[in-house]
């Protein structure tokens, strides 16, 4: 059903034309002061391919919302330049952008039905009565919502309401579409299953998307790439998986899943390795991801997955083994949490999947935990 | 629940679940009837009969059926072809004699009078000398006054005699009932009342436009403006509130008259000439300017509550779906705003179909207003069953008014703050 | 003595009668009260003040007694119907205008007043009902003072050689230009017109009662009708002249001779056609027993004359009048002043008092439709 709005998405996309597809938007050392004393973003930077789904991930206050609304043209930049297909658009007023945008509580108009706010932008484009009409129910279909056409926002689920707003600024064929927070007023469920709404759109419609989200499961699991905010900067642009596997900073690391830490002190550099002496006076080895030199201090970051219960010999694929003591253990199902003792560090996680042979394990019970270099990262401290 | 509902359910000691919770119910609606009482006692004494008294009032005809209950009596039956013989005269005589020592015909004489002028000085004068009449009455009695010689006297009589009369309604809308009985339109020369309560209506109208297209903008700053700047000017809206409404309006006479501030600043500036200053108060312009700025509150207030509530993400989404800015001011942001108007529109308009204080300050005569009429019928003319006839039909306009508001608006939808 | 054995009985007021003009005598009377408070409703204003100074202060010095002001005569009749008939009447004394006394009496409101007996003879022994001008003493009513309706003008308005003289000037728009400001209701405007328009004053009424007489007052009004600014409280009319905003004002006589003697205001009055009427008290009924003693006191000869002092209103009494003599503050000979001046009383009309009982209500409601046009 949705071909055809493909199609025609596609038919636009070649019509303009001088810029690639590697440069669809562009931030250039984009600054914003809402008082003239502090910088909320720090120049930021960044590339966006046509067809990517970016996420803009970070805690409240990072500054990842202004980035979006100085996109849509509500906020203007204090410094730098936003390119959209090549062309600066600092000047440009939201209305003339063409850009789609869903709302944190969906700003649906509330006085018109869920087919007027569809028409809404084909309205103002003067499109026809009947061309309106095609292209509203469309969007309802596509969003799965063909017969609440006659009803008025207010009499709508929370997930409903949502789809329509997704419809609304989808209607008029914009190639960009940004996203604030648009799930967080969602149950869990709810929230889940749109995200596999929005995926699905994303992929049939090949629009672009910046996405803007402080739930780092929502960011991984919906995006091609994802830059990570802290405090006005963008900390770590990357895939997901790269974020999670391979997170180039303390920050990154803590914020994008569960991650055990342990402090200390290079001692002593092997190649891409590095000895760490940790402050309960352990030796680890770990990858040198972001340390400094010799006697600089680090924050190893070591994912709970990827620790073992280790017994017997010594296993080569385990280069650090700690004893360690069995603090607590929570059940969940699939898996199980085990609190340990680890290094000093009283809350060290062990995340075991709940499989045969796992023997359970009682609090105050001493074990040996063992885990690979490669998997302990050096970061900063 | 798989129970059959011919078996009743009850509670565990067999009283039927039904008849337990009535009880219980029952209880804490006498508990919470006890707990508003006072409030109704009040609401009873201070709102209610006041206006039954007055619906009462507007209809309410004692005097003639009363204080010539003798007359009246002896008049039953009569044709009205001719002049009453002389037991209607004789029993009219009794009853002025009784009322002359009374001392109480001064209402009957007004009520007589409201109708017919000249019925005052009639009934005095022959009241006054009813000690000395001789029988045959009905020659004396048109000797002392030919009044008594009139048909229409005794016909007036005669209709009157009712305990309750439309004639008060009748005349507040410049009607009279005909010797013949016939509602017929006053002489031109005497209608006042339905012209005041149109000139009150469109004047009422006005001053809600004007205060709507004044406090739109300002209840839009109010929700716009930073916190410090709108505190500042909420407190500008609210500080007419906190003055006298005789001080706001004396100071308007002070700035519009022709000798005023105003005036004197455009002689001043040779904006006029000063033989040509203008004339703002004591007239029409001179009510709405002043009335226009004590209500306004009362629109800004409603529309303000209004605006709070609506997100700025709307006007967001609306550019951001690619509408101009008054486009998505019309289509997006006004419609919002109609309970608000709504609201402030009626609070408005019914005050101001209310107000008499400040049309008779600055209105002038042509500025004056049907509830001026009231306070003179009340304060002056003393024809209260008059002043009665024309708050009860202001009160059923503003019933009207506000029920087809209802239908349209719906009044759950209002917010006043 | 008129009536000495109507008396008999109440030896205390015939000690009072007997010694009507000596003041000590008042204060032995009084020791057998014990000091109240009356409440005594006035005008206000000017007028008010004038009673203060001649009834009132003489009264309480004597007395202890303490009166209280209340401004609230202008709705006189209103109040005391409405505090009759909520059963509790507060006013203990009221000053109103003899037209809404009959209203009253003849709704009980008040008490109906024996003249003779309530009230102080003359100094030479003429009673009461010789010694008050005609239609002062009513069946509820005793007046106090005669003033009257005229039309001033400010005589910087006009040059030294046109100054206005008659009231059919007033209505002379072509020698005399300039705004007018005239009582916002019928009474004195359509004597006035018929006058201006060549009916003689003592026929003014006779022709008034005539649709025709009507007719041709208010098309007399007509000519002026928009140069007209409409007044309705007594202070605005000298206040209007003074700020040049009209030309003509009709007025209370007292109020614009206060502006003229106290402010020096270039005013002068016009006697022509004066509307001269009666002002005075009536009791509410069952207040007799508490003010009667202040009643006598406060419209004897003495008392009369004395408020001449201080408002060019003349007394009620004959008696009263020989003794008007200097404005109190600025020592002017008050006579000249007075309505009743020979020379000013020429044209006089006496305003009907039955006319306007009869046709106030209907007149007033033309006269509203008339302005509305």
């Amino acid at each position: 059903m949705n071909e055809s709005l493909l199609q025609e998405r596609h038919d636009n996309a070649r019509e303009d034309g001088h810029e690639t597809d590697a440069d669809f938007v562009r931030f250039i050392d984009v600054q914003k002061s809402y008082d003239g004393v502090e910088l909320v973003v720090k120049g930021f930077n960044l590339d966006i391919h046509r067809g990517e789904f970016v996420t803009l991930l970070g805690p409240s206050g990072s500054g990842k919302t202004t980035c979006l609304m100085m996109m849509a043209g509500f906020e203007t930049p204090t410094h730098g330049q936003i390119l959209l297909k090549g062309d600066p658009i600092n000047d440009l007023p939201p209305h003339k952008r063409g850009i789609g945008m869903v709302f944190q509580n969906y700003a649906l108009f509330p006085h018109m039905s869920v087919a007027e706010n569809l028409a809404f932008p084909l309205e103002v484009r003067h499109m026809s009565k009947a061309e309106t009409k095609r292209k509203v129910d469309r969007a309802l279909a596509m969003v799965r919502l063909e017969n609440f056409g006659d009803r008025r926002p207010a009499q709508l689920s929370g997930g409903q309401q949502q789809r329509v707003a997704l419809a609304r600024a989808l209607v008029f064929e914009p190639e960009l579409v940004l996203m604030d927070e648009p799930l967080g007023a969602l149950d869990k469920n709810l929230r889940e299953e749109m995200q596999y709404e929005i995926k699905r759109i994303h992929a049939d419609l090949g629009v672009t998307m910046i996405y803007v989200t402080h739930d780092q499961t929502e960011a991984l699991t919906m995006s091609d790439r994802i830059a990570v905010f802290n405090d006005g900067v963008v900390q770590q642009l990357a895939a997901p998986d790269t974020l999670y596997e391979a997170p180039e900073n303390a920050f990154v690391a803590n914020f994008i899943g569960e991650n055990n830490r342990l402090y200390g002190e290079v001692t002593e550099t092997i190649g891409d390795k590095c000895q760490v002496r940790l402050d309960s006076g352990e030796t680890v080895l770990a990858k040198a991801v972001a340390a400094g030199g010799i006697g600089t201090r680090t924050t190893l970051s070591l994912r709970p997955e990827r620790v073992a219960i280790v017994s017997g010999e010594a296993d080569e694929a385990f280069d650090n083994r700690f004893p360690a003591e069995v603090r607590e253990v929570i059940y969940l199902g699939d898996h199980l949490r085990t609190r340990l003792s680890v290094c000093g560090n009283d809350e060290f996680i062990l995340k075991t999947p709940n499989a045969k042979g796992y023997a359970s394990l009682r609090p105050g019970q001493s074990i040996d935990v063992g885990w690979a270099s490669s998997d302990c990262r050096a970061l900063d401290a | 629940m798989s129970q059959s509902p011919s078996v009743p359910l009850t509670t565990a000691d067999g009283v039927p679940l039904k008849t337990s919770l009535r009880r219980a119910v029952r209880r804490s609606k006498v508990k919470a009837f006890l707990l508003v009482s006072p409030l109704l006692l009040f609401l009873g004494i201070a709102f209610i009969m006041p206006i039954v008294e007055m619906l009462w009032r507007s209809v309410d005809n004692p005097e003639v059926s009363t204080q010539l209950s003798r007359t009246v009596a002896a008049l039953e039956g009569w044709d009205g072809e001719s002049l009453p013989g002389e037991p209607v005269f004789a029993a009219l005589a009794e009853d002025l004699r009784e009322g002359q020592e009374a001392r109480n015909l001064g209402l009957l004489s007004s009520r007589l009078n409201y109708e017919k002028s000249g019925m005052r000085s009639t009934i005095s004068r022959t009241a006054r000398r009813i000690g000395r009449v001789e029988p045959p009455f009905r020659e004396s009695l048109i000797e002392i006054n030919d009044t008594w010689g009139e048909l229409d006297t005794w016909k007036l009589i005669q209709r009157e005699a009712t305990p309750y009369t439309l004639s008060y309604y009748l005349a507040a809308v410049d009607r009279q009932l005909s010797p013949s009985g016939e509602i017929v339109e006053v002489p031109d020369h005497l209608k006042v009342h339905v012209s005041l309560f149109w000139r009150t209506f469109w004047m009422s109208a006005v001053i809600t436009g004007l205060t709507l297209l004044l406090g739109y903008p300002i209840a839009f700053l109010l929700t716009s403006l930073p916190l410090r700047h709108s505190n500042l000017l909420m407190i500008l809206v609210l500080l007419p509130f906190w003055t006298s409404l005789l001080v706001r309006t004396t100071t308007w006479i002070a700035i519009l008259q022709s000798q005023g501030v105003l005036n004197d600043v455009m002689v001043a500036l040779g904006v006029i000439a000063d033989e040509a200053r203008w004339q703002m108060i004591h007239n029409k312009a001179g009510t709405i300017i002043a009335m226009t700025h004590i209500l306004l509150p009362f629109m800004i207030l409603p529309l303000y509550s209004v605006m709070k509530t609506i997100p700025p993400s709307y006007m967001r989404a609306a550019r951001s779906l690619g509408g101009k800015p008054f486009l998505n001011f019309r289509r997006v942001y006004f419609p919002l705003t109609i309970p608000g108007i709504a609201a402030g529109g009626i609070l408005v308009f019914i005050l101001s179909i209310g107000y008499y204080i400040t049309p008779a300050l600055v209105g002038g005569q042509s500025g004056r207003f049907i509830t001026n009429y009231i306070a003179y019928h009340m304060q002056t003319s003393l024809n209260w069953g008059l002043a009665a006839a024309i708050a009860s039909i202001l009160l059923f306009v503003v019933i009207v008014f506000y029920m087809v508001f209802n239908r349209l608006i719906g009044v759950d939808k209002v917010k006043l703050g | 003595m008129k009536d000495d054995s109507k008396q008999a009985g109440k030896p205390a007021l015939k000690l009072m009668v007997c010694a009507v003009a000596g003041a000590s005598a008042m204060g032995l009377a009084s020791v057998a009260q014990a000091q109240q408070t009356l409440n005594i409703v006035s005008w206000g204003g000017a007028y008010t003040e004038s009673q203060q100074k001649a009834y009132h202060e003489p009264w309480m010095e004597q007395t202890g007694d303490e009166i209280i002001n209340l401004d609230r005569s202008g709705n006189a009749l209103a109040g005391l119907r409405a505090q009759t008939q909520a059963g509790n009447v507060t006013w203990d004394l009221v000053d109103m205008l003899p037209a809404d006394a009959m209203i009253a009496c003849a709704e009980g409101l008040i008490e109906p007043l024996d003249h003779d007996e309530l009230l102080a003879d003359a100094p030479d022994g003429t009673p009461p009902s010789e010694d008050f001008v005609d239609g002062a003493l009513g069946e509820c009513f005793v007046a106090s003072i005669v003033y009257s309706n005229i039309v001033a003008f400010n005589t910087e308005m006009f040059p030294e050689d046109n100054q206005p003289s008659s009231i059919a000037d007033v209505f002379d728009l072509e020698n005399f230009p300039g705004k007018r400001t005239l009582l916002r209701k019928p009474i004195n405007n359509l004597e006035w017109a018929l006058v201006a328009d060549g009916v003689a004053p003592e026929d003014v009424y006779d022709v008034l009662e005539t649709e025709e007489g009507i007719q041709r007052a208010f098309a007399k009004l007509d000519t002026i009708k928009d140069e007209v600014i409409w007044w309705e409280e007594g202070a605005q009319p000298p206040q209007l002249l003074a700020d040049q905003e009209v030309a003509f004002g009709s007025a209370y006589n007292g109020r614009i001779f206060n502006a003229m003697v106290s402010e020096n205001q270039p005013f002068e009055i016009i006697w022509d056609a004066q509307v001269f009427e009666l002002d005075g008290w009536v009791v509410p009924t069952g207040k007799l027993d508490k003010v009667k003693d202040y009643l006598h006191f406060a419209t004897d000869t003495q008392r009369l004359a004395d408020q001449a002092q201080y408002i060019s209103y003349g007394p009620a009494r004959y008696s009263s009048s020989d003794l008007v003599s200097v404005h109190a503050e600025t020592g002017i000979d008050m006579m000249p002043h007075m309505p009743t001046f020979p020379p000013n009383f020429a044209t006089a009309i006496q305003k009907d008092d039955e006319f306007w009982a009869d046709y106030n209500d209907e007149l007033t409601q033309r006269f509203d439709a008339w302005l509305a046009q």
